[in-house]
């Protein structure tokens, strides 16, 4: 159906071009036509300019107004998210307002200054006062956004390991993901990609040998203990990856052949987020959506779509192939027992190998 | 120049050689001719590119729904009519090399280059008119490969523009890194060589071929921006070919430059101690600068079509040209800002994060330049300045969102997201591609004697610039709700259910956007046979090449080159009758050249 509509709407642009072309053909005829501006073409330019400003601002207002409530601005999942929010909000507020003045500068003096017959244009080669001054709003302006942005980039970055953090491994390999954790000892067991077996089911390539490999959990969905903070180490067994986390407002690529790392807090449980206002709406909003396309599937005879419950994601954000569109895995953030009890279920990986 | 050289160069111009129609035609060395080959590849390309950009958008707006377009065109690829994954990766990696390099840099900088350096500062030709040819007919080569790599059995390469290994290194780990990456290569690293031919060419031309009188400080800013465009490629470009060439390497012969640790398809490779960072470091070390070589020679043309149809100098031309030069240097030393979650060193992140930032205060000169630019002047809106006008506003709206990708802490979140696409394709797409028109309305009666038709020019810029705000404006959004880009679909995240309709709003403007493109095509075709005969200087312009006649010949000007008295931008001085001195016209007695 879809293509049909497009093929129409692609046939019928087609023909009010040509139209359009007969048109001006047979106005231009009548007159001297040089094909340079004239006061005419000036000013129907200068008003569609304005115009052109009025549709920047009113295109800006309907994405907010219909698409405002998608951007990650608020309700972070983990603790040093609310720091990265502040600073974009910030450096949105300052973009918004500069966008805003600098195009109505643009647009405006391109319609009150559209030129006629006869009038001549000012002779205004430099100023070096106003030069100065515009060199060095910016300066002040970004030296204010690099230095508030270097301290959140370092806090971040460079966090600290304690005792009590957890250390987990997110392993990815076409197209999955894998979480690895450390056990009772904290301390993940080597490996190598060179060690997987995957007649004896080590996937990872744990070192079998090492003593602290034999208490690590191989899982494929992500459980964090919530207020706890988590330091991730990333590897990749094939091709780049990236593990993004947007909710928890993190993000760091899996590089085979090296181990990279990023650490957060979760400051908010599953449970909670879906209890928050936002989310609720959210919620909402999708599972209207998806009735609505049930409906559809319904009428052709196709199964509906099943209802939406909010998860965290870890999503692969590095192109790595035909299905890097599907690459995720779910991530649960509970309370301590929750996670505790969870964890007790899995198998430890001397238990997880098939022996034969 | 040596009198000497002059004259040779004289008889040269008066007694033409013999030509045939191959060397007039197809292996010219005239530069008018070989800029001509250049802007047509160039559109024939950005066709293809911009075709393969409509198909990904009806993808991304309609997803599993059988489409009778994507069958017809992409044949295998879309059985029944429903399109293929690892196409739609191959769609998003040649869009992106095509438009990047095929059209922005070779479709702008070759053709304008090649038309303007000789014309506008008064030469007869380039240094070297074979050279030139060879420029030519190596990229129309790798045009050629580029293509050819589309029709091979397992699809062409799909690893992205930016062919990060180990994806783009293993056939195994998706079939266009088979023999489709293969070509992809060889046709780069002819590219490169023609660009560097290029490139070299266009300095040695600007530095030693300057007519008398023509200094430094008189160069029209877009001679200014072609010969720093070239020095940047010439910086950069070889590192592009040197990482090109170990990543032929590693695919072929078994080295590990990028490759370390690999388990893929059950077993192990060979590859040992290499890294996908240092291919991420060399790509980038050609990538970001490149963003400039597309960049600069737009606003080149911006700052003269501006000056000429507002009819008034270019504020702070000092200015413009250090914000130009201060540009070509921060952008060697940002690269590290596409790599910020690379997995380097933070440390290095922060450096990064400095220096890109910096780059924002000569971009913003050059805008609040143009903008005064504008002020109190008798603005000529021929279609060349509503893009020159068009390309200011998308420079500013895509380039504010720079500070936001440019800040480490903050690209965390929204790098490789839609954010990141919007960001890009305004700030040098969108703009670079404005760039392009401008120049093509510009100069079309120079190139082809005749004049494009102004209404069908205004329709095509009207149309074009809603439907770009149409299209790029709303990728803001979904971006920083975390939809990351190179998705084949969405429609695997029920999460990101709300924003298919944000989908069909962008395809639909695109498609829009894409079939006005359409008029500039017939525009440009038919105003080649039909058009109207244009007059020597139609804009009343005051470079030089409106002083060159009408008929092209060789060796550009009948007779002695002119010899040029003044700047560039001598619009409305104050004790002429014309609103326009050309730069051939010595000082009035007592008149005060500006000091610059």
């Amino acid at each position: 159906m879809s293509a049909v509509l497009t093929i129409l709407v692609l046939v019928s642009i087609t023909v009010a071009i040509w139209q359009m072309v007969k048109i001006f053909d047979l106005a231009s005829a009548k007159k001297e036509n040089t094909e340079v501006a004239d006061d005419k073409d000036n000013r129907i330019n200068g008003y569609l300019m304005m115009g052109f400003l009025i549709f920047i601002y009113g295109f800006t207002i309907y994405n907010m107004v219909k698409w405002g409530h998608f951007p990650l601005l608020s309700n972070s999942a983990s603790e040093h998210g609310s720091q990265i929010d502040n600073l974009l909000i910030i450096s949105l507020v300052i973009i918004f307002i500069v966008q805003t003045v600098t195009q109505f500068l643009l647009h405006y003096f391109s319609f009150k200054y559209r030129g006629e017959k006869g009038k001549k244009a000012m002779f205004y080669a430099d100023n070096d006062k106003l030069e100065f001054i515009w060199t060095i709003i910016p300066v002040i302006v970004l030296a204010g956004l690099i230095i508030y942005g270097l301290f959140t980039w370092s806090d971040i970055m460079n966090f600290e390991e304690d005792e009590d953090s957890l250390v987990v491994e997110l392993y990815a390999q076409q197209f999955n993901w894998k979480a690895r954790y450390a056990g009772e000892d904290n301390v993940l067991g080597k490996a190598n990609i060179r060690l997987i077996n995957i007649d004896n089911a080590n996937i990872l390539g744990l070192d079998e040998a090492d003593p602290y490999a034999q208490d690590d959990v191989i899982t494929t969905e992500l459980h964090l203990p919530v207020g706890r903070q988590v330091i991730f180490k990333m590897r990749s067994q094939d091709v780049l990856h990236s593990a993004y986390m947007p909710h928890f407002r993190a993000q760091m690529n899996c590089v085979p052949g090296m181990v990279t790392q990023f650490s957060f807090t979760p400051g908010m449980t599953t449970a909670e987020m879906r209890q928050t206002p936002e989310m609720i709406d959210k919620v909402a909003r999708i599972n209207k959506i998806r009735a609505d396309k049930s409906e559809e599937l319904i009428k052709k005879g196709e199964e509906p779509l099943d209802r939406y419950e909010f998860d965290y994601l870890l999503l692969c954000n590095k192109i790595c192939g035909k299905s890097h569109y599907n690459m995720q895995m779910k991530i649960v953030v509970e309370s301590e027992e929750e996670y505790n009890a969870w964890m007790s279920e899995q198998k430890v990986f001397k238990n997880s190998l098939v022996q034969n | 120049m040596s009198a000497h050289v002059e004259t040779h160069m004289d008889d040269h111009g008066h007694h033409h050689h013999k030509e045939t129609f191959v060397t007039k035609y197809i292996f010219s060395q005239d530069h008018k001719m070989i800029s001509k080959q250049y802007l047509i590849t160039g559109l024939i390309m950005g066709i293809i590119g911009i075709i393969m950009s409509l198909l990904m958008r009806m993808q991304l707006a309609w997803p599993e729904e059988p489409n009778a377009i994507f069958s017809a065109l992409l044949g295998k690829w879309a059985p029944d009519g429903v399109m293929d994954a690892d196409i739609y990766l191959a769609l998003v990696t040649i869009h992106g090399t095509i438009m990047v390099f095929f059209v922005l840099t070779a479709g702008l900088s070759g053709t304008f280059s090649n038309l303007l350096i000789p014309l506008q500062i008064g030469a007869r030709d380039m240094a070297s008119g074979f050279l030139n040819m060879l420029s030519y007919w190596m990229f129309f080569l790798s045009s050629v490969i580029m293509v050819i790599s589309l029709f091979v059995e397992m699809g062409p390469a799909a690893a992205d523009w930016t062919i990060y290994p180990p994806l783009s290194a293993l056939p195994m780990a998706q079939p266009g890194s088979g023999a489709g990456m293969t070509l992809w290569l060889v046709s780069m690293a002819i590219f490169i060589a023609s660009s560097l031919l290029g490139s070299l060419n266009y300095i040695v031309t600007v530095i030693n071929l300057r007519t008398k009188g023509m200094s430094m400080t008189r160069l029209p800013l877009t001679i200014w921006a072609f010969l720093i465009t070239a020095v940047i490629g010439v910086i950069s470009f070889p590192v592009l070919l040197s990482a090109a060439l170990l990543l032929i390497m590693d695919r072929s012969f078994g080295t590990s430059f990028f490759l370390s640790d690999i388990f893929i398809q059950g077993e192990v490779l060979h590859y040992q101690g290499g890294s996908p960072v240092l291919f991420e470091h060399l790509f980038w070390f050609l990538g970001h600068p490149e963003v400039y070589i597309v960049l600069l020679p737009a606003l080149g043309i911006t700052s003269e079509v501006i000056a000429t149809n507002a009819r008034k100098p270019i504020f702070g031309y000092r200015a413009m040209v250090a914000s130009i030069l201060a540009i070509a240097f921060l952008s060697t030393i940002v690269w590290g800002h596409h790599m910020f979650v690379s997995g380097m060193n933070p440390f290095l992140g922060s450096v990064f994060t400095f220096t890109t930032l910096l780059i924002a205060i000569p971009s913003a000169v050059k805008a609040f330049n143009y903008i005064t630019t504008l002020w109190k002047g008798n603005l000529q809106f021929n279609p060349a300045m509503l893009f020159s006008i068009g390309l200011v506003s998308t420079f500013i709206t895509g380039g504010l969102t720079g500070i936001i990708l440019g800040d480490s802490a903050l690209d965390i979140n929204v790098h490789d997201t839609y954010f990141v696409v919007a960001h890009f394709h305004l700030v040098m797409g969108i703009s670079a591609l404005y760039g392009l028109f401008a120049g093509v309305y510009h100069w079309y009666p120079k190139m082809f004697r005749r004049m494009m038709n102004k209404n069908l020019g205004y329709i095509h810029f009207w149309v074009t610039a809603i439907s770009a705000y149409g299209v790029f404006f709303p990728m803001h959004f979904i971006g920083m709700a975390g939809l990351p880009r190179r998705y084949y679909t969405n429609s695997a995240f029920p999460l990101f259910d709300e924003m298919s309709n944000v989908n069909v709003v962008i395809t639909t403007f695109a498609l829009i956007g894409g079939a006005f493109q359409l008029v500039f095509i017939w525009n440009f075709f038919y105003s080649m046979f039909y058009g109207k005969k244009t007059v020597q200087n139609p804009w009343k312009s005051n470079t030089l090449e409106w002083t060159a006649p009408i008929k092209h010949i060789h060796g550009n000007w009948e007779g002695k080159i002119p010899s040029v008295y003044r700047w560039a931008y001598d619009y409305s001085k104050p004790g002429h009758d014309e609103d326009f001195v050309p730069q051939n016209i010595p000082l009035k007695e007592g008149e005060e050249e500006l000091q610059h």
